[in-house]
Order: C-alpha cells, then sequence, then structure tokens
C-alpha cells in the first residue's frame, strides 16, 4: 500500500524517526561516543520495538516507502567526489585493488563462516 | 525590461531552489534508465545520477558548496532514514532468533575481514591516511558508513562513492563466485551479499528469491550496526585515529 504525502501516519512516522534521532544525537554527543548519533538512534528505536511489537506495525508502511528512495538520499555527497577528484586520481591503484579483493574476500568468508557453523 | 537570461541563472543558481530541483530530476532520469535496464546492477541510479550531475556542475562552474546549499535538504534525510532501518531489521528478527550465533559470527568475521583487507592492501600499495579511513566502512549501508567516516576521520564524500562501488562490485560479481564455491543455499549466498554490498546487494538479491533478499537485508543490518559499534573502538584502541 503506498502512503501518500501528509497523511497522519507519516507525519508521525517522522516525528518518531526524528525523536530517535535527537535523542542519539544527544546522547553521542553527551557522552562523546565514537559512535554515530543516528545509529544509536537507530538501535535505540529497535528496542522500542522489542518492547512493543505494535509500534512497528504504525511504522512499517511509511518507513518501507521512505526506504525504497534510499538510494536518492545518497546522491548529494556522492557529487562531493568533485571535491576529491585529485585524491582519486592520485591514488586509484590502491583504491581499485582495495575494493576489488575485499569484496571478493568478503563474499568468500561471509559464507564459508555461516555454511561451517549451520552445521 | 527584463533582465537577460545570464541574470536569471545567477539569481536561481546562488538559490537552494535550483540544485535541489537538480538533485530530484537527476535521481529520476537516472531511476527511469535503471528500470528500463530491469534493474541492472552496472546500471546503478546513484552512479548515474551523480555522473549527471558532476557533469553539469563542472560544465557550468559551480562549486559542490554552491550546489550544496540546495542539496543539503536531501542530504539531512540520511539521518532520519538511518534510524528508519530499525524496522527492517526488526522484522528479520525471528530469523536472528533461531540462528543467531553462527549468523552473527559470519557478519563479524566476514566484515572484519572485509575492512581489515581493503585498509590492508590500500596501505601496501601506498594510499594517503585519509583515504585509507575512507576505505574501512565502504561494505556497510551508506548512511552508517558516511557517519562512520565523518568520526575516524575519513572523507565521508569519498566514502560515499566507495560505498557505491562496492555494492556494484559485489552485485555484479557474487554470482559467480558463489558458483565457484559450489554453496547453494539462498540463505548463506543471501548473508554474504548483505555483508559485502549493503542495499545494493540486497536489491539484487531479492530479484534472485524472497529469501535471499530477507538475509541480505538482515546481513546489512548486522554488519552497519556492527561496524557502527566496533569500528572507532577498534581503531582507537590501534591508534589509528
Amino acid at each position: 500500500m503506498a502512503t501518500s504525502w501528509l497523511e497522519p501516519n507519516v507525519i508521525h512516522t517522522f516525528a518518531v524517526l526524528l525523536i530517535f534521532q535527537t535523542l542519539g544525537e544527544g546522547l553521542a554527543f553527551a557522552f562523546s561516543l565514537p559512535v554515530p548519533g543516528p545509529v544509536i538512534g537507530m538501535l535505540l528505536l529497535f528496542c522500542y520495538l522489542v518492547a512493543r511489537p505494535r509500534a512497528a506495525d504504525t511504522l512499517a508502511p511509511t518507513t518501507l516507502e521512505f526506504l525504497k528512495h534510499l538510494s536518492l538520499l545518497f546522491i548529494p555527497a556522492g557529487v562531493g567526489i568533485m571535491v576529491h577528484a585529485e585524491r582519486v586520481a592520485a591514488e586509484w591503484l590502491p583504491i581499485v585493488v582495495a575494493l576489488v579483493v575485499s569484496a571478493a574476500v568478503s563474499l568468500v568468508v561471509t559464507a564459508l563462516v555461516l555454511k561451517w557453523l549451520q552445521k | 525590461m527584463t533582465p537577460g537570461i545570464s541574470k536569471v541563472w545567477v539569481y536561481l543558481s546562488a538559490s537552494p531552489l535550483l540544485w535541489l530541483t537538480a538533485t530530484l530530476l537527476a535521481y529520476q532520469a537516472a531511476y527511469a534508465l535503471y528500470a528500463r535496464s530491469r534493474f541492472n546492477p552496472l546500471v546503478n541510479p546513484v552512479a548515474i545520477a551523480v555522473a549527471l550531475l558532476v557533469a553539469i556542475l563542472v560544465g557550468t562552474r559551480t562549486e559542490y558548496t554552491a550546489y550544496f546549499e540546495g542539496a543539503q535538504f536531501v542530504h539531512f534525510l540520511l539521518g532520519p532514514a538511518t534510524v528508519a532501518l530499525a524496522i527492517p531489521l526488526y522484522q528479520q528478527l525471528p530469523k536472528l532468533r533461531r540462528n543467531w550465533f553462527a549468523l552473527l559470527a559470519a557478519a563479524l568475521v566476514g566484515g572484519g575481514a572485509a575492512i581489515a583487507s581493503a585498509m590492508g592492501f590500500a596501505w601496501a600499495l601506498g594510499a594517503s591516511p585519509a583515504t585509507v579511513l575512507s576505505l574501512a566502512p565502504k561494505a556497510v549501508t551508506m548512511p552508517i558508513a558516511m557517519g562512520v567516516a565523518e568520526k575516524i576521520g575519513g572523507l565521508p564524500s569519498l566514502t560515499a562513492v566507495l560505498v557505491m562501488i562496492t555494492g556494484i562490485l559485489g552485485a555484479v560479481s557474487a554470482r559467480w563466485i558463489f558458483n565457484l564455491m559450489k554453496i547453494e543455499d539462498h540463505s548463506v549466498r543471501g548473508f554474504a551479499l548483505g555483508v559485502t554490498s549493503h542495499g545494493i546487494g540486497t536489491a539484487r538479491a531479492f530479484q534472485v528469491s524472497e529469501e535471499m533478499g530477507a538475509f541480505s537485508g538482515l546481513a546489512m543490518g548486522l554488519s552497519g550496526v556492527l561496524t557502527a559499534l566496533l569500528l572507532p573502538f577498534v581503531l582507537k584502541l590501534l591508534g589509528a585515529a
């Protein structure tokens, strides 16, 4: 089911997300944690959902619709690559090797560990 | 007399409106191409939209800071989007409960191997410290990776691009690597793809099967949380950040 903008559920959901983000950012700042504030907000919301499973049903329609277009949110930061063009031109070889090797290592190691532990 | 077109351009390009609009249009155009390619991971909409916008900005001699004045409204939503990842992660909780030890261990060891190999190879081949630190969180979902990059002294926008390339690499190579390893189980394939290639891998996994997609989503959530919680502490202990 698609939710349309400015439905009460959409506003409610964003208010909840912002409350948890604010809590997360506040805790990260107060205790000078090296973990990003929104990640702490995500963990707090996760704990809240475990305690109150019904809240998940209320939040799910809007959040899942929102996360479908998560890609859009990466674009402003991605365009920032133009600022780093010189760095990338100078260091392309280590960057490419690191990316290719690490992706292969990650696929192989994760699959082997899981296969082995799953008996 | 109406002002000339160049005056209108100067006026509009100084307001946040123009680049916010351009960002949304570039995404829509890139997404239309992606849909037309039947969601081929090589036709990644973020990569296309970024390339399009960089070309326009360079062509019009616009500074990134001027662009970001407008684009920041989209960028801001990364925070609430990160918080929102709690919901799909919660929905995977039954799967996690059933096999929590194996899944946690696989995410930890696999994710750790990805980080160590990326940092190790980049360092050995002479990359600068800022580049090595920007590479460290590149396997996890972009909002978390950028937040971590900022915390450990990397460059968040470089990390954003590395995250995107990693996602594409994993999504296009996973099938033949798993075939080579003779791994058939869709839960194992999906989980490994999620640890390696975050949301881009998960989108690919859902095209193969619902089970593969669900495990990929769970893996992406777990490895994102583990990386955000552990990587900054581990680097601090090692004295690298």
